[in-house]
């Protein structure tokens, strides 16, 4: 237990020398990804290959052997989730992409011991080997801040964060600012919250610090519940201590004691990664009473969700800590008046608090360097749905969807051509092709009726349904919706309810200015934050392919071919020898037709079985 | 003098006086904002969206949730708003079930007026609402899932007044419902029958057990005697609905109207009252005199009665053994009845829901026959004089049956909270002069707070004393006893502001509802006995039926309530 | 099956966390941990502890979606339905799943209380989509055969 913050420096220091020592290093991704797809398997591997061969080798930040020792580490998520299992090669920096078992032998041999890259396990694309992981396209436009750490670091250290200068600005905040200049100094940097309104952080510790009622808390959002969003939890798994160091100076500039952490359930080792990093903080004097022999005393809590979507709204998630069923409360009374336990409190999501630190050691000026003006800072996305490389990225607000999406993404799945974009998840918006050079930052995608959200992006090929697409999200949001208010509860329903009979090809004329009346009315007239972006997919999909909602209602046709009971099975006359096959093995008798003449199908009757089409020889059944 | 602060209001500038919200300074300006889900009463809840209105910039804020500020300008009725209110009207419509004829709350139903003023004339959904099946199983209130606008505030009243957590939203979304713990029968729940949930209901989600039917049926037999009592608070609720004003006492034109629908003998109430202010000072005294159990805590309120058996067993002996006063009079007049071996019928008309459950209960029962045979609350009242088509307005006021028809201001009271205490200070005062009765009427029993102390003198000692209403403030209180606080006399209504608020009055507003009191007031005034003990009547029933029976016929022992 | 419940669970959870209201989440997922749902009888006895009327805690254990009321499987297995795995076809996995273990979606659970089929919204793996989570370990890009397959070697394993 440090009792001054120059004890802390010392053994900072005495860390920083260990990561100095450290020569050569293979870093495998322990993110979900990565392990989901044998990344634990393959460092296991690495071990034994180390052992077998005797080699000098630690697994943690300690005294290693002079010159040729190895530094085995599983860090974070780096990302690139599309091609894991990652294993990355220090000091070069190369990038070994679908490492199994079976590479480890060659890892070792060829690369630590010769110094050799195994190009067969380097990333390539277009015939193009990628050695180094900055050279790689999918890296080359980022500028990871808050997932900095993420592909360094081993998350249950808080060792390796403090050779990586972890906690330096918290030293900073404690010793050299107030709580003011603090305060100051986040509203100067321009930051924004990341959960998805991008409100001002400083305006809101600002009206915090000035509340005269305590206990102040300070709650970090993490319940990130977005489906397609999965970038909070990078941060709370792989770097929590970057968190922890932005909520505690959250809580010197405001004047908060007490912190909450609210972690989504499905997040286990979310939670099990922050239950470490807070009690090592508060055995190295970092958390607790008199921080550092300071006088600033502040407790970690941790909330663990119970499976409840809504709970990303502020008032919802500080009452599902109270104990209470999570529906949100109308406001007034704000947050930063009457929040947790009815007290003014802070509450910013996981990416926010991430950005703090940085931000008070490096200066708003480098912030602010970041990204657009009214915008400044990096953005992580979670890149998915049809599109050929799948991650986790960060970078620089202002980007353009273009970059994002075929730079960085390296474009569309397959030989899909791209439709749409859905941002912001249920609460956002689908993007189109004409806004492939928006920059992503909070006031362009206001502006072009999406939201950025909590960051998610899913991409859409052609052969996606935007009916469909508005009819999933929708269906999420019934499900998830509190059912406090009417225009909500209700009204989403409804909504649902239709979009139901359309993809099903009972879609009525007027149902689509139906859609659009709900949808206004929900927007305007619905209690909270996701209330009011309930019908955001439904109405932004009517904006731009109201054609396809038309198709299946009055045509009855999906012109995406997705929608099942949409479907037609027509029989081509020209190759139709009329043998008859067909008729025969049709369920439902459907088909009919005079023997050497072309059959035909009563769509009314058949069921889109299929049958006929595997039975047809000439291949004159197909599917419209 | 700080500057007058203004706002406006669909162009007209209103002044900003300390307002809490929106609505109560729209209200200032003559409009009457549609709200489901607000009362102020209650915490603000905000989910209807009814009251939404737009501000100069295009956007919407609800009124009852957002305080007023200086220099705002907004509209209540704009085009948006029009249409958005009839949207959320026709999704609630498309939830509920639509047999307004036949429901019990047609005609007196805030979903089917605000669907008739915003002229709703179909619903574009499928018909959605709940096939539950209706929960009868409480003697005293019938709760339909399918009339249900999951409001709320039958739950904040349930939870935050009375304490009582009943009923609390479940599920969530469209699947959300208002339920018992696993949706268990009313019964089964800790209910106790208060009735607050129906009163505030603004459809037919709640609505008291009817035993209307039983009643008729008594009254036309012939070879049934039915007599009839009536509470206090009865008389100064009733009026509104039936074109008088609210907290006038009606009494008179009561005893008309039940002569009219066949009542052979009616009695007040009132009568019973001050035989348990007797029997109430008398265990008190005891008590005070003899090291009893104290605080000596009031037995006349059966939803008190089963909160304490529910919650609080260890208060049982705390509680005086006196009967209600609608016990007292039936255990008599039932007495009698069995004496003269008559076939007797009697119902009892209370603005109470809980009495419902009182009178089926096994102590109140003799040879399994009950002592009262139907309770009828006000509003039941309303809905039978109206059936039997009495014109209410136009008919001459008639006097009450004897013998119970002499009656003092000390039993009037006891339907307003602070009233059995004025009536047992009337009582245990020594000074029996009119001035005494001035004095004794502003120590700090009166008024509408829900908790109400004040310290009398008494010989040598000093009582404390006092006086709750609304089950959640008698919570409050007991924690205090818990704590360690020592009080004298507890007086517990369940209802707030006491027994003119009861759950089977007609709805009130919180105006409405200080009326009620000052009629009870006023008509004490009136009286020539004020006090409980200068009641000749009274000597005559210790002389009568009572002798040697004062215990079997006007006391009681509760025990723990399964 | 009515099994005679063991509230030292409920004590000892009460004891860590406090008996106040804002424990009460808490608490139940402790319960739900340990019984693999939350008995009837849980209700009555936090009420009592807690101090809290049993309707509002049906209220809590009723919104949120992993408390059940009902007794789950030893594996409860969790079809991702988010919007990446929706689009990479999760719904044809979840429906061989539910083919080969008898279950609908009203009925989640075998009657041997082995496995318990049902959809969450999004497990945050969204790179392995679509993905399939049985009790706390992921299984990254699915296909409905590997997904039956899964099940049968977990039956095997008992």
């Amino acid at each position: 237990m440090f009792k001054s913050v120059e004890e802390l420096r010392v053994y900072r220091e005495q860390c920083k020398q260990l990561l100095q020592a450290e020569k050569k290093k293979i870093i495998v991704c322990g993110g979900a990804g990565c392990v989901s797809k044998g990344a634990n398997k393959v460092y296991e591997k690495l071990v034994k290959v180390m052992s077998e061969k005797k080699l000098n080798y630690t697994v943690k930040l300690e005294k290693c052997n002079e010159g040729d020792s190895i530094r085995l580490t599983k860090s974070g998520c780096h990302g690139f989730c599309e091609v894991g299992p990652l294993v990355r090669i220090e000091p070069q920096g190369w990038l070994y992409v679908k490492v199994n078992e079976n590479d480890c032998e060659d890892i070792i041999e060829k690369t630590m011991l010769n110094g050799e890259c195994v190009e067969r396990l380097c990333y390539t694309e277009n015939g193009v080997v990628y050695k180094e992981k900055k050279e790689v396209p999918f890296y080359k436009k980022q500028t990871r801040v808050s997932l900095d750490n993420c592909d360094k670091i081993d998350a249950t250290s808080i060792e390796e964060y403090l050779a990586n200068d972890g906690y330096t600005a918290l030293e900073k905040a404690l010793t050299e600012m107030t709580g003011e200049e603090i305060v100051n100094q986040i509203t100067e940097s321009g930051l924004r919250g990341r959960g998805g309104g991008g409100f001002p952080t400083g305006r809101k510790w600002s009206q915090v610090a000035r509340q005269k009622n305590f206990p102040k808390y300070v709650v970090c959002n993490g319940d990130e519940g977005d489906p397609g969003a999965f970038m909070d939890r990078s941060v709370m798994e792989d770097d929590p201590h970057r968190m922890l160091e932005g909520m505690i100076i959250a809580g010197i500039a405001t004047g908060a004691t007490n912190g909450y952490i609210y972690v989504r359930a499905e997040y286990p080792l979310a939670v099990q990664r922050l239950r470490t990093a807070i009690k090592r903080a508060e055995e190295l004097g970092i958390l607790g009473d008199n921080i550092l022999g300071t006088d600033f005393s502040f407790h970690m809590n941790i909330s663990r969700g119970a499976g409840a979507f809504v709970c990303g709204e502020g008032s919802a998630l500080t009452a599902s800590i109270e104990g209470k069923r999570g529906m949100p409360r109308v406001k007034p009374p704000r947050t930063v008046e009457h929040g947790l336990f009815d007290k003014p409190t802070v509450l910013n999501n996981v990416e926010t608090f991430a950005n703090v630190a940085d931000i008070i050691n490096k200066g708003a000026d480098w912030y602010k360097g970041i990204g657009p003006e009214k915008s400044p800072g990096t953005k992580t996305f979670a890149l998915t749905g049809n599109i050929k490389n799948a991650g986790l990225i960060e970078v620089p607000m202002g980007t353009t969807l273009r970059e994002v999406i075929f730079d960085i993404g390296g474009g569309m799945r397959g030989d899909g051509k791209f439709k749409a974009v859905q941002i912001g998840g249920p609460s956002g918006g689908c993007l189109t092709e004409e806004h492939l050079d928006l920059p992503l930052d909070f006031d362009s995608l206001k502006k072009a009726g999406a939201i950025i959200g909590s960051g998610g992006l899913v991409v859409m090929d052609e052969k996606t349904c935007m009916v469909e697409v508005a009819r999933f999200f929708m269906n999420f949001t019934q499900n998830e919706s509190c059912g406090k208010c009417v225009p909500c509860r209700e009204g989403t329903k409804r909504m649902l309810e239709i979009l139901e009979r359309i993809v099903a090809g009972e879609g009525r004329d007027g149902d689509v200015e139906l859609l659009q009346e709900l949808g206004e009315m929900i927007s305007d007239m619905a209690l909270c934050g996701l209330g009011k972006t309930a019908a955001g997919p439904v109405l932004s999909t009517i904006k731009y392919f109201r054609n396809e909602y038309e198709a299946h209602i009055y045509d009855k046709r999906c012109p995406a071919g997705e929608c099942q009971k949409l479907k037609r099975i027509v029989i081509d006359p020209e190759l139709c020898k009329g043998c008859s096959k067909c008729s025969r093995i049709c369920p439902v008798g459907a088909i009919s037709g005079k023997i050497k003449e072309p059959f035909t199908i009563d769509l009314n009757k058949c069921i889109r079985c299929g049958s006929c089409i595997s039975a047809c020889a000439f291949k004159a059944i197909k599917e419209e | 003098m700080d500057k007058k602060k203004y706002m406006t209001v669909d162009g007209v500038p209103v002044e900003i006086n300390g307002e809490k919200n929106l609505l109560e300074i729209i209200r200032k300006v003559g409009i009457e904002m549609p709200t489901f889900c607000y009362y102020s009463e209650l915490s603000v809840y905000g989910a209807c969206r009814m009251c939404m209105v737009e501000n100069e910039w295009g956007g919407f804020e609800a009124s009852c949730s957002t305080p007023p500020r200086e220099g705002m300008n907004i509209k209540t009725n704009t085009e948006k708003l029009r249409k958005y209110r009839k949207n959320i009207l026709e999704l609630l419509l498309a939830n509920h079930c639509r047999d307004c004829t036949t429901c019990e709350k047609n005609n007196d139903c805030k979903l089917q007026a605000l669907a008739r003023k915003f002229k709703i004339e179909g619903v574009r959904f499928p018909n959605t609402a709940s096939k539950a099946e209706r929960d009868q199983s409480s003697p005293c209130i019938v709760k339909d899932q399918s009339k249900c606008i999951l409001c709320g505030d039958c739950v904040r009243v349930c939870n935050e007044v009375q304490n009582v957590g009943a009923i609390d939203f479940a599920h969530r979304g469209s699947k959300m419902t208002i339920s018992t713990a696993f949706d268990r029968p009313l019964a089964q729940s800790p209910c106790v029958g208060c009735g607050q949930c129906v009163a505030v209901c603004p459809t037919g989600a709640l609505i008291l057990n009817s035993e209307a039917e039983v009643i008729w049926k008594a009254l036309h037999d012939k070879e049934l005697k039915t007599t009839v009592q009536i509470a206090p608070a009865v008389r100064v609720a009733i009026g509104k609905e039936l074109g008088f004003k609210e907290g006038e006492n009606a009494m008179g034109k009561i005893v008309a109207a039940l002569r009219l629908m066949g009542f052979d003998e009616i009695y007040d109430t009132s009568l019973a009252a001050d035989l348990t202010v007797l029997e109430e000072t008398n265990e008190f005294i005891d008590r005070l005199n003899n090291g009893g159990k104290l605080p000596l805590m009031t037995s006349c309120c059966p939803g008190w009665i089963q909160y304490a058996e529910k919650k609080h067993p260890e208060l049982l002996e705390n509680i005086s053994t006196c009967r209600s006063p609608m016990q007292m009079m039936a255990s008599i007049v039932k007495a009698q009845a069995r004496e003269k071996d008559e076939k007797h019928f009697h119902v009892a008309i209370m603005p109470c829901t809980s009495k419902k459950f009182e009178a089926i209960r096994e102590e109140f029962t003799v040879d399994g026959q009950r002592n009262v045979d139907a309770v009828l609350t006000t509003k039941g009242l309303i809905r039978m004089i109206q059936e039997a088509g009495i014109k209410f307005s136009e008919i001459e006021p008639e006097a009450i049956d004897m013998p119970f028809s002499t009656i003092s201001g000390a039993g009037v009271i006891f339907g307003v909270t602070g009233g059995v205490t004025e009536a047992v200070l009337r009582r245990v005062s020594s000074n029996k002069n009119r001035a005494e009765l001035v004095t004794l009427a502003n120590v700090g029993q009166r008024g509408e707070e829900g908790i109400k102390e004040f310290d009398l003198p008494f010989g040598e000692r000093t009582l404390k004393i006092v006086v709750c209403s609304g089950l959640g403030n008698a919570e409050k209180v007991i924690k205090r006893m818990e704590a360690g606080e020592h009080f004298d006399f507890v007086e517990v209504m369940a209802c707030p502001g006491g027994c003119v608020n009861g759950g089977g009055q007609p709805f009130a507003v919180r105006e409405e509802k200080s009326k009620r009191s000052k009629g009870l007031y006023d008509t004490d005034r009136l009286l020539s006995i004020r006090r409980a003990e200068d009641n000749p009547i009274l000597n005559e029933l210790y002389n009568g039926v009572l002798k040697d029976k004062v215990h079997e016929l006007l006391h009681v022992h509760y025990g723990k309530h399964k | 099956m009515k099994q005679k419940i063991d509230f030292s669970v409920l004590d000892q959870a009460i004891k860590e966390y406090g008996n106040e209201e804002k424990s009460l989440i808490a608490i139940l997922q402790r319960a739900q941990e340990h019984y693999r749902y939350l008995p009837e009888e849980v209700f009555a006895y936090l009420a009592e502890k807690l101090n809290l009327p049993e309707a509002r805690i049906y209220g809590v254990a009723t919104f949120y979606e992993n408390f059940s009321l009902e007794q789950k499987g030893k594996y409860v297995v969790k079809v991702c339905d988010g919007t990446a795995c929706h689009v990479r076809k999760s719904i044809p996995i979840l429906e061989a799943l539910r083919k080969e273990l008898g279950l609908s979606e009203q009925k989640k659970t075998t009657d041997d209380l082995m496995f318990t089929v049902e959809t969450v919204s999004c497990l945050g793996a969204c790179s392995s989509a679509p993905a399939v989570m049985v009790n706390d370990e992921i299984y990254p890009t699915m296909t409905p055969e590997t997904a039956v397959a899964l099940i049968n070697e977990l039956k095997e394993k008992n």
